[in-house]
């Protein structure tokens, strides 16, 4: 989906980055008070608000959402609390990476292109509204919509009739995609432009929650307060850069029942200070330990610390539509020269995993050595390579940028490395601002190597292939057999059938190398002692299924 | 009263070119914003040129600006990219940074005073030492140090204070974000108390109320002290300003949601109408700071008060 930094500090948005009480008192209260606390009457504040009505509640710390709308936010955090409020057609199955039924009662095609949507009956929204297949109808609508400016607009495109709704110029004639047919309540037909055996994986993508009727009197007001079919409901307003509170739905009675009475988040700007709330309890939850205290968490917190895979990926692409990184010799020379595990153990206190493959590893149809000897460290041959396709001469620039203070890091070794194994001397490193990082890479204004990152939409090798290599990529690099491959693959008749031609179309790009894979990122949560039933997984927080030790 | 009418009338002008500033320089950040918002997927031309007219980032800047003073007239601040209402962002924001940097001039003032004249009137003494010596040191180590410090002894380790947020409310929640950043003011008010009585005590005026008989808490109390404060008082009017501008570090340790924080993103984000409500509001404070100052000046020195009139 978008670049990230691991709990991006101070930024509100997932793309490259990421935002507490009222009224003034007088100066004599704050004598007093300060008086009060210095003789040590503001001890004991610590506890995560395990008192009274909230003894059920656990919190969890989290970055300020940008929209709480599911077809308006694809940020980590606005999930987060999201999935606590929506149900979608279906989920991921976290050892399998496959889908598995919940708003949904199957998902259904023969040709891969036609697909039937069964919606489980007796379901509702929080306000009672029936879910049916109109209120999935109706939300991807309004999300494909051009005019409506929603983040998540683009996952529809493969929809028929979504052209009509994002015309080149003018606003649409129509605000309905012809792909969608509601037959019935509980029936929803969709067509899509082509044939596409991914499709089920990809409903569970919160775009793909329904909404209700109700929402639509007042979008603004809906994205404030969500009314959702999932199994917490909003508890009070939403405190902008404190807090959300919600609590368990008596409306719900799908399969993810929440067992503690409510769940609190509170809002950080920093994983620094959240992390510190951790150690002190004030905070229950944190599922984004920073890497610098990996050592100190595991010991602190024993077997309340946890590392959990992620689907994220590092990659370093080439502008292969510049001449001096046409050569595919040179690209794989440059990383064989990279030392990832060095770099993984300095920078990421070895949280990070070195990757020999462009997908991550749970992704179905993963291969552990899939790059071979071209991912390899081997300094002399990467040399002998490099000399072979003709060297490097000038200037080599590395971009990348300042959203996190560990992409200058890895790429100053990356720039060792280079140097030293490949005998490239002139390199300089470009910093951008996390603002312009990607408008730049989006003009090719970048004439060197730079970071490339990937989070997972859904465990498809396709969500990683053909939006990072399929057409009109970032690299400039053209290639029709992997475009076929991946066209073959998506209209394979099933999921299974699907990842050898996935898997020859990722040989194609690694043997091409137009961008090395370096490294998959790792999530690090800790816990609280009061709470139980953590499982953080890639796909969710399931938050449903932690419980509130009581006493 | 004419007076401040007349300091008050000049805040006018200084605001029309203070906003006219800062939207220039937003507006001339790199980068677009909408992109920047959007991620790497791919988003179709339709949603940025929606997006971009919402915000009317799609025309030049005097029209941009034109747009912005237009809803400002009308009392509407415009709003987020995430589409809060600015004015609510501020409301929000400002009463926490009010009560940070109220804790923290409250502090500086009492304690740095206090420990001035503890200096002043034992010149040369274990605590004139005693304070010279901490004083230099919290002005040598930066902000953040003392903050994390703070955060991880007093907070973590020793249990007397919360160590982040704002649930505890004021003051629990303020008290050590506060310390913190007033540390720095406290030093140098405690040291010009400090110079500045040291000098008043050694004046003539002194030495002949000490003649007439006066009790020496009435000497220094009354006349040293209240002399001294001048160079104090111009200093912690100007340092209120500082501290509302300048907790941006502060609110980032203690998570504390205050224009600081709000600023950082929002420059980030190039959040042109944020950037600008806050930092007009905050010259709005250093305006009245100033004033405020100047207006103690006559309650302090009657000869100022006169040469006013």
């Amino acid at each position: 989906m978008q670049t990230a930094a691991p709990f991006p500090t101070l930024t509100r948005n997932t793309t490259e980055r990421r935002s507490t009480v009222r009224v003034t008192r007088s100066r004599a209260a704050a004598l007093a008070a300060a008086a009060v606390m210095l003789s040590g009457g503001c001890g004991g504040s610590s506890s995560g608000g395990a008192k009274g009505a909230d003894a059920d509640r656990f919190s969890v710390a989290l970055t300020e959402p940008d929209h709480l709308t599911p077809g308006n936010t694809s940020s980590d955090y606005s999930i987060t609390v999201l999935d606590t409020l929506f149900e979608t057609p279906v989920s991921i199955d976290a050892a399998s990476g496959k889908p598995v039924m919940r708003a949904a009662e199957s998902v259904t095609s023969t040709d891969q292109k036609v697909w039937t949507i069964k919606i489980r009956q007796g379901g509702a929204f929080s306000n009672g509204e029936p879910v049916t297949a109109q209120s999935f109808a109706d939300s991807w609508n309004a999300t494909a919509y051009g005019p409506n400016g929603w983040t998540n607009n683009y996952y529809f495109a493969n929809i028929e009739g979504y052209d009509k709704l994002n015309p080149e110029k003018g606003d649409p004639s129509t605000d309905k995609m012809s792909g969608l047919k509601v037959v019935d309540d509980h029936t929803l037909e969709v067509t899509l432009t082509a044939p596409f055996s991914q499709f089920p994986i990809t409903l569970a993508y919160i775009a793909f929650a329904p909404m209700p009727k109700a929402a639509f009197a007042d979008l603004k007001a809906y994205d404030q307060a969500p009314v959702g079919n999932g199994p917490f409901v909003l508890d009070g307003a939403w405190e902008h850069d404190r807090q959300i509170k919600v609590k368990r739905s008596p409306a719900y009675n799908g399969e993810r029942r929440a067992k503690a009475g409510g769940v609190t988040f509170k809002i950080y700007a920093g994983r620094d200070t959240a992390y510190t709330d951790l150690r002190a309890g004030r905070v229950d939850l944190l599922t984004t330990i920073p890497p610098a205290s990996t050592a100190e968490a595991q010991r602190l917190l024993g077997d309340r610390f946890l590392r959990t895979p992620d689907g994220t990926m590092d990659y370093l692409g080439f502008p292969t539509f510049d001449k001096r990184f046409a050569n595919r010799d040179l690209r794989r020379a440059f990383s064989m020269a990279i030392d990832r595990k060095a770099i993984v153990d300095a920078v990421y206190d070895g949280a990070f995993k070195p990757m020999a493959s462009l997908l991550a590893p749970l992704v179905p149809g993963y291969r552990e050595n899939a790059c071979g000897e071209a991912c390899t460290y081997d300094p002399a041959k990467a040399k002998a390579l490099f000399d072979q396709a003709g060297g490097f001469s000038g200037t080599l620039t590395l971009w990348f940028s300042n959203a996190d203070p560990s992409y200058e890091q890895w790429m100053t070794a990356v720039a060792n490395q280079l140097k030293q194994n490949l005998g490239i001397s002139d390199i300089k490193l470009r910093k951008v601002p996390a603002s312009d990082y990607l408008s730049s890479l989006r003009e090719r204004k970048e004439d060197g190597p730079y970071r490339n990152n990937w989070v997972m939409d859904y465990p498809s090798p396709q969500d990683y292939l053909e939006y990072m290599w399929g057409a009109g990529n970032r690299m400039g690099w053209e290639n029709k057999e992997f475009d076929d491959l991946i066209k073959q693959a998506n209209s394979a008749p099933g999921l299974d059938a699907s990842l050898p031609l996935y898997q020859k179309a990722e040989d194609v790009a690694l043997a091409e190398m137009p961008m090395i894979p370096l490294w998959n990122w790792q999530n690090q949560v800790g816990f609280s002692g009061r709470i139980s039933g953590v499982n953080v997984t890639p796909y969710s927080k399931n938050l449903y299924a932690i419980s509130v030790k009581q006493g | 009263m004419r007076y401040a009418a007349r300091r008050l009338a000049q805040a006018v002008p200084v605001f029309v070119v203070t906003t006219f500033l800062i939207y220039t320089m937003v507006f001339a950040l790199p980068g677009d914003p909408m992109l920047a918002l959007a991620g790497d997927k791919p988003v179709p031309e339709q949603v940025l040129a929606v997006m971009r007219q919402r915000y009317h980032l799609d025309e030049p800047l005097l029209v941009q600006y034109g747009h912005y003073m237009l809803g400002v007239f009308r009392g509407d601040l415009g709003e987020t990219f995430t589409g809060q209402p600015v004015s609510e962002l501020l409301q929000d924001r400002w009463a926490v940074t009010a009560q940070l940097a109220l804790t923290a001039w409250v502090f500086e003032l009492v304690v740095g005073i206090g420990l001035g004249v503890l200096a002043g009137l034992r010149r040369g003494g274990a605590a004139d030492t005693a304070v010279l010596a901490g004083t230099t040191f919290v002005i040598a180590v930066p902000v953040f140090v003392v903050g994390y410090t703070a955060q991880i002894v007093l907070g973590l380790n020793l249990g007397l204070f919360p160590t982040a947020g704002t649930d505890d409310g004021w003051p629990g929640s303020y008290l050590l974000p506060g310390m913190v950043l007033g540390s720095f003011g406290l030093a140098y008010v405690a040291r010009l108390t400090r110079t500045s009585l040291v000098e008043n005590l050694r004046a003539d005026y002194v030495r002949t109320a000490t003649a007439k008989g006066m009790v020496r808490r009435r000497v220094v109390g009354l006349h040293a002290l209240r002399n001294s404060l001048i160079p104090v008082v111009t200093y912690l009017g100007v340092d209120f300003g500082n501290l509302m501008a300048g907790a941006v570090v502060t609110e980032g340790i203690f998570n504390l949601p205050g224009i600081g924080q709000q600023v950082f993103q929002s420059i980030q984000l190039q959040e042109g109408p944020v950037v600008v409500g806050v930092v007009t509001l905050l010259v709005m404070v250093f305006i009245a700071a100033n004033l405020a100052v100047d207006l103690l000046y006559g309650v302090l020195d009657p000869r100022i008060r006169r040469a006013r009139a």
